[in-house]
């Protein structure tokens, strides 16, 4: 067993292959620095929208509406919301990667959950520039 | 399996028969009262929680954009007994996912990797989490008041 397996790696990797990187899947390390990478972005964005969420704690329809509109607030928004919802589909993928069984199940549940994000994401955004752009 | 570590211990082949050998660790292996192991369940936990409410998110943004019918449907629920618990439980799990993803941006840089440094770390991430939980929630009132 372990003879046979030190001689698959060997024979089925090419040098050029393992010096890439990439692995089976032809992604490398992408996901896994993706993941930190938006994290990071989001942690200054997180604090600011939260923060500024609770200033507008009881405000009313156009104090929200002046909020969202603001042109600095506008483009904070749309890069927090873009970060999220890649932020979120990449965790939620790795969870469900981890504990669901069936390859089928597996691949249709994460294929849902990146849709549903990019949906997400694109009527958060829609809605932003709606209210910023004053329509 | 008397021992609760054997459950790391149980593989199977390609061709699905059983094989004694260790496994990345997974739930049945863990003793989820130590603090190591429940932190780190629980960031998935709070991920996983944060990713349900931006469906709010999504609400209050569309809302918002719809005009004032809809945006008063949306502050309703909001400040209704059920939606302020739904923001507060959002509160926590956004603070301590938060602190949880810097404490394990630390580690993918190479630090804190001693039993002693990750069980402070770990107690800095629940006592932050309340502190800041506490803070944000105050304020929600000052305002709010």
């Amino acid at each position: 067993m372990a003879v046979k397996d030190s001689v698959t790696q060997s024979a089925l990797r090419t040098p050029l292959g393992r010096v890439r990187g990439l692995g089976s899947a032809r992604g490398g390390t992408h996901h896994w620095w993706m993941q930190r990478v938006t994290s990071i972005a989001l942690l200054p964005l997180t604090i600011w929208f939260v923060f500024s969420a609770v200033g507008l704690a009881g405000a009313g329809y156009a104090e929200t509406r002046a909020f969202i509109g603001a042109p600095l607030n506008a483009v904070l928004l749309l890069a927090l919301i873009g970060l999220t919802f890649h932020h979120m589909a990449a965790g939620l993928q790795v969870v469900v990667e981890d504990y669901m069984r069936g390859e089928f199940a597996r691949m249709a549940t994460i294929l849902a959950i990146k849709g549903m994000a990019v949906l997400m994401a694109l009527a958060s955004a829609l809605a932003v520039l709606r209210i910023a752009l004053g329509s | 399996m008397k021992d609760p570590r054997e459950a790391g211990m149980v593989g199977r082949r390609t061709d699905g028969t059983l094989i004694r050998r260790p496994l990345s660790p997974h739930l049945q292996a863990y003793d989820m009262m130590q603090m190591t192991s429940a932190l780190s369940i629980m960031h998935r936990i709070t991920g996983t929680a944060w990713s349900v409410g931006t469906v709010l998110l999504v609400w209050w943004l569309l809302a918002a954009a719809a005009g004032p019918e809809a945006f008063a449907r949306v502050q309703w629920f909001l400040s209704s007994i059920l939606g302020l618990l739904v923001l507060f439980g959002l509160t926590v799990a956004a603070w301590y996912h938060t602190l949880a993803g810097i404490r394990h941006l630390a580690w993918d840089a190479g630090h804190g990797f001693e039993l002693a440094q990750a069980y402070r770390s770990g107690r800095l991430v629940l006592v932050g989490t309340a502190v800041l939980t506490v803070l944000t929630w105050v304020l929600v009132f000052v305002v709010w008041g």
